[in-house]
């Protein structure tokens, strides 16, 4: 097991390393029963761990919410994840071997997350899987996948604080997110306070406590931070609160459904963000929200994220193109949506590098692992299993989309236990 | 106890009923089902303890709680609380900036314990906490309502609404609680590893041994004078409150019962699935609980393991082979069990399977008689029992109880109010 | 905290602050008067009165395509066509709702909590299915949008207007037709003493049918106006419910004054427990102060005397 890549000893990598024996004795017994089952010697060679690979296919699940709370988000993911399969087995599958995937669905609900990662692992026996959304729907199948060894594409930018050996993030973790967003704020638009609104869970928590950090050791003021349940509707009083301490930057992190009913009703309370009096930034608002707000309550707005679909480079027009002649033409692509569409490419890229499915060696594999053919531009997988990748500024147009005005020059290092944040 | 009291707690029809139940879960489930479904049983188990509970207090007292998935997430998060000080000794967290104290606590920037987790290092502390906090808050709750004769729909919203405001709570106060990720990644108890597949084989059947305690104490507060008092009290409370007895404690009494049953099946959920998390607190799971119960049948507490089971696994099986239209399925399953079959399982049990059964052990005792008199109807009858039995066999219906004696029409008079009479 | 800011901001804020509790009021108004008509007078436990809203918010969004696409010279009048369409459709949905399932159940109240919450699955379930899981963004007419500004500081929504107008012109409809009307006094005769009701020659069954109907339909006339404020999703009818049952509660379920009293208690304990602190603690006592009135005083607010 190669721990050295990690920094110190992280909780999570410990666990794995006490795992009992008894459960690898298992495995090899797999691992022979397998080989001599012979369903193909070719296929033992690249598949010492008993993995659902056979000769000409290989299994990965998709585990997302597609009922409940969560599918308005998560449905984005299941599509391009099911566009990438598609693709690469156009392009003959993965050391030759065609991708099948087998759909869980999560339901918006942390235990049947729990419950259907395990059944991808155990007894579908998947060589990776793509999915998962929320971070506690992740928090909730990351002992699994460190107890079974899966391999985990994880799309959504999210808190960090993390880092597992059985999880790719191919979105950003919070200080990629948020500090190139803060620096392009003040510099440009000379902002000088802030007020930090969000969700009540731990994403926007965290996030905001970052940002708060960043925005006192710039010598800025947070003039409120303001936390509503999941799924509230009523936003009149905190616009109110807005109104009476006059900040420059609303920095909003609110999600989901309470996400349409602050953008609707800030609007509706006179608050024209084209007039940059204050100034909205977002980072948790893609092209997919818009479709719920309505582009012409969010026009004006900025939002700090790694990817838009109107990003002009010609990895990403081809990607637009795909997805819409795949999806339809209406369907709108957000930042997780390319993310999520990165990891079944990111994950053939490890394959074949390793010349294995097994996943210590897929692993081994992904360190330094580059992309040049993601929608977003460049991307290099961290040794902390994070991308290194740019940020930019998007500025919300009134037809749901936004246009690119700011990206920072050089790729960001990913950086999920940030000194000086926590 | 006697052997006559022990004859009318469980008299001899009832008893089939506890012996294919054990059957099935001891015997016939570990041995067909991989570890990795077993492990799934026993987390619909866990959910039969609320169900359990409900029988007594929905079925018999007339009292429709629909905020069980506190009780059940009290439990959860009190055991899992203890797991987690486990999980979190300094030298696995000694990355955090604090290391030693749960990993969520350090992202919230809490630097030493909060002094309500502290006795959590103590397992007897943990187990007489799940017992006892869940016992008092049912008590106040109840004690508050019952007292001023609240019930029916009024008692099933008041208890929603205590729903709502716990999830949000937890929610709310992350770095306590573990916000809405829950409490995840414990790993052991007392230093044994609740992860391996040997744990989860023993967690099982310790989850089944707790499951049967849980059924016999409901089954003796059923048998006993107060589970007729109860049935008495749902029907006219009124006439039993003027022949002397005090019928709030009684309601409160069961409510608290049920409330125990919920949390045990609670702590024995985290221990199984290895985390807990606000979405078995809300509503929406409460609400769950309260169709296993009435997919089991609501006055049969054998029913209502079934129910959960049964509910349950449709939903994992469902979900696992139609993931676009698993709901209308589910919602479906909810209509017709309250539509056509009001009693669950339990009803189906008694109109048809139980009176097969009567002709056929009467046919096997004709044959043993005088085998020429055996007619040619009776023996029609007989085979198609037979195969009527081959089905039933396949899977086990519950015991069905004392139904019989209560006209259907009358169940809800008491919920009914001022809204009708 | 006010020590900061000066006389005319206050005031400002204050005004605003009371309209904001206003429209929180109306925007509960709306949401529980369909259901107090249901609960109230029928003793059925709807669990899917959200998904009810949801529907008018639906047909608000197709009604919004069909005049963007055919009638663009009409859009900015659409809304109140949309309305009208949202409370047919879910009056009809609701009345075949009664018809095939909740008159099978009126002796069994509790039980129609369980079947409308198998209802409210499929139905969402059916909505995934046909407008897709995302949230649907409905376009709504300019003049709806946008503030009106009365001094320099103080702006007032107008889609909060719309809301507060469309509150008080349905609960005075309802009201009428309650205590002016013939169908009125009939749905109160049936209230009061069913089996009376039904010698002195009231069709009970109608009465319920119509009820029902009329409560689902303006559920969906809710749903409707929340387009206004609120997201269009599959589930977007979950984030309702426990506020309205509360509402309805609390007002005391057999009142139509008490469920409007009620809404405007805890609409003006809540907004303005939310702008002296955070959102979720506001959220938890306002619940926690329903809870415990309702603990002193179950019955709720006002309540109907009838003998039992």
């Amino acid at each position: 097991m190669k721990l050295s890549i990690f920094k110190g000893s992280d909780a999570h990598t410990h666990t794995f390393a006490s795992t009992p024996k008894l459960f690898d004795w298992k495995v090899c017994l797999f691992a022979l029963a397998a080989s001599l089952a012979g369903s193909g010697v070719q296929a033992a060679e690249v598949n010492t761990t008993g993995l659902a690979v056979t000769a000409t296919t290989v299994k990965v699940g998709i585990l997302h919410s597609a009922t409940g709370t969560m599918a308005i988000s998560e449905t984005g993911s299941i599509q391009a994840e099911k566009l990438a399969i598609e693709q690469i087995n156009a392009m003959g599958g993965v050391l030759g071997r065609k991708i099948e995937f087998i759909q869980e669905d999560g339901a918006s609900d942390w235990p049947t997350f729990a419950e259907k990662s395990k059944k991808l692992l155990v007894n579908d026996k998947v060589a990776a899987v793509f999915g998962c959304w929320t971070s506690a729907s992740r928090k909730a199948v990351l002992p699994i996948f460190e107890q079974y060894n899966g391999m985990l594409y994880y799309p959504t930018f999210y808190e960090g604080l993390e880092q597992s050996k059985n999880v790719i993030y191919t979105g950003q973790e919070a200080t990629q997110q948020i500090i190139a967003g803060i620096d392009w704020v003040t510099k440009t638009k000379g902002a000088k306070s802030f007020y930090l609104l969000g969700s009540d869970y731990i994403w926007p928590r965290t996030s905001n406590k970052i940002a708060r950090k960043h925005i006192e050791k710039l010598g800025l003021k947070v003039v409120g931070e303001e936390y509503y349940p999941l799924g509230h509707t009523q936003f009149n009083s905190v616009i109110n609160k807005i109104k009476l301490t006059k900040p420059d930057v609303i920095y909003g992190i609110v999600v989901g459904g309470s996400n349409v009913a602050f953008y609707k009703q800030l609007k509706a309370a006179g608050i024209d963000m084209t007039k940059e009096k204050p100034l909205l930034l977002t980072i948790s608002v893609t092209e997919d929200e818009i479709l719920g707000i309505g582009g012409e309550n969010m026009q004006g707005a900025y939002a700090s994220m790694k990817y838009f679909q109107s990003l002009p480079n010609a990895n990403n027009k081809k990607f637009v193109a795909d997805f819409k002649a795949r999806w339809g033409k209406d369907v709108v692509i957000g930042d997780v949506t390319q993310a999520a569409y990165l990891g079944a490419w990111l994950w053939k890229a490890a394959v074949e590098k390793a010349g294995s499915f097994d996943v210590d060696k897929v692993r081994a594999a992904s360190p330094g692992l580059e992309l040049t053919t993601a929608p977003e531009g460049y991307v290099k997988i961290h040794p902390n299993h994070h991308l290194w990748s740019k940020t930019r500024i998007g500025h919300a147009r009134p037809d749901g989309q936004y246009d690119v005005v700011f990206e920072t020059k050089e790729l960001i290092e990913p950086d999920p236990f940030p000194k000086g944040y926590q | 106890m006697s052997y006559q009291g022990l004859a009318s707690l469980l008299p001899k029809k009832e008893i089939f009923g506890f012996l294919v139940l054990g059957l099935l879960l001891v015997l016939v489930l570990p041995l067909t089902l991989d570890i990795f479904r077993l492990n799934l049983i026993g987390k619909y188990l866990t959910y039969a303890f609320v169900a359990i509970g409900l029988v007594l207090c929905w079925g018999y007292g007339g009292i429709l709680s629909l905020g069980q998935g506190v009780f059940f997430g009290l439990g959860g998060y009190l055991m899992a609380m203890f797991l987690k000080l486990e999980a979190s000794d300094p030298i696995t967290t000694k990355i955090q900036s604090t290391p030693g104290i749960p990993d969520f606590m350090d992202w919230n920037q809490i630097t030493a314990l909060p002094f309500f987790w502290k006795p959590f290092y103590s397992l007897p502390f943990t187990l007489a906490a799940i017992i006892v906090v869940p016992g008092i808050i049912a008590y106040v709750v109840g004690a508050a309502m019952f007292k001023r004769r609240v019930g029916g729909v009024y008692f099933a919203i008041i208890t929603q609404a205590v729903a709502a405001i716990l999830t949000i709570l937890i929610i709310g106060q992350q770095g306590y609680t573990g916000g809405v990720n829950g409490m995840t990644d414990l790993r052991t108890l007392q230093g044994w590893d609740i992860r391996t597949d040997q744990a989860k084989y023993i967690l099982y059947f310790f989850c089944v041994f707790m499951l049967f305690i849980c059924l016999l104490v409901a089954q003796f507060i059923r048998k006993s004078k107060l589970g007729r008092l109860l049935v008495a009290m749902r029907e006219k409370e009124d006439r039993v409150r003027f022949s002397g007895y005090d019928v709030s404690s009684f309601k409160i009494f069961v409510f608290c019962a049920a409330a125990v049953f919920a949390a045990i099946g609670g702590a024995l959920f985290t221990l199984q699935v290895g985390f807990m998390s606000p979405t078995l607190v809300g509503i929406v799971p409460s609400i769950e609980m309260v169709i296993f119960c009435a997919v089991g049948g609501r006055m049969s507490i054998i029913g209502a393991v079934y129910g959960a089971l049964l509910v349950n696994w449709s939903k994992s099986i469902l979900s696992e082979n139609f993931p676009e239209l698993w709901l209308f399925a589910l919602g479906g399953l909810f209509i017709a069990v309250v539509m056509a079959f009001p009693d669950g399982l339990a009803g189906l049990y008694t109109t048809y399977v139980a009176p097969r059964f009567k002709i056929w052990f009467a046919a096997i005792k004709n044959v043993g008689k005088t085998k020429l008199e055996v007619n040619a109807e009776q023996q029609n009858t007989h085979t198609k029992q037979r195969e009527e039995n081959q089905i039933a066999t396949e899977k086990p219906k519950p015991m069905k109880v004392t139904i019989t004696d209560i006209p259907q029409q009358n169940i809800p008079s008491i919920t009914q109010g001022a809204l009708h009479e | 905290m006010f020590a900061e800011y000066s006389t005319s901001d206050l005031i400002s804020i204050f005004a605003m602050q009371g309209v904001a509790g206003l429209i929180l009021f109306s925007v509960f108004v709306l949401m529980a008067l369909g259901l107090a008509i249901i609960f109230g007078q029928m003793g059925v436990i709807n669990m899917a009165h959200g998904e009810f809203m949801i529907l008018g918010a639906y047909v608000t969004y197709l009604t919004s395509h069909l005049f963007s696409t055919y009638l663009p010279g009409f859009f900015s009048v659409y809304f109140i066509l949309a309305m009208i369409l949202a409370f047919i459709a879910a009056g009809a949905l609701g009345a075949l709702v009664e018809w095939a399932m909740i008159r099978h159940l009126y002796h069994r109240p509790l039980d129609t909590l369980l079947a409308t919450w198998g209802l409210s699955l499929i139905l969402q379930q059916t909505y995934r299915s046909v407008f897709g899981a995302r949230e649907v963004g409905v376009t709504l007419p300019d003049w709806l949008m946008g503030s009106v500004k009365i001094t320099e500081t103080i702006e007032l929504p107008i889609n909060g207007l719309f809301v507060m107008c469309l509150a008080l012109g349905i609960s005075t409809a309802v009201g009428i037709l309650m205590y002016r009307s013939r169908w009125g006094i009939q749905v109160r005769a049936v209230v009061q003493n069913r089996p009376m009701a039904g010698a002195v020659g009231i069709n009970t069954a109608r009465v319920d049918r119509i009820t029902f109907a009329l409560g689902c339909g303006i559920a969906g006339v809710a749903g409707s106006a929340f387009t206004m404020i609120g997201s269009t999703g599959p589930t977007s009818g979950q984030l309702y419910i426990v506020d309205t049952f509360l509402v309805v509660v609390f007002g005391g379920a057999t009142s139509l004054l008490g469920t409007i009293a009620s809404a405007f208690s805890i609409s003006q304990a809540q907004s303005t427990m939310e702008f002296f602190m955070s959102g979720s603690m506001a959220k938890v006592l306002t619940l926690l102060f329903v809870v415990l009135i309702l603990m002193v005083r179950p019955q709720g607010l006002f309540t109907l005397k009838v003998r039992r």
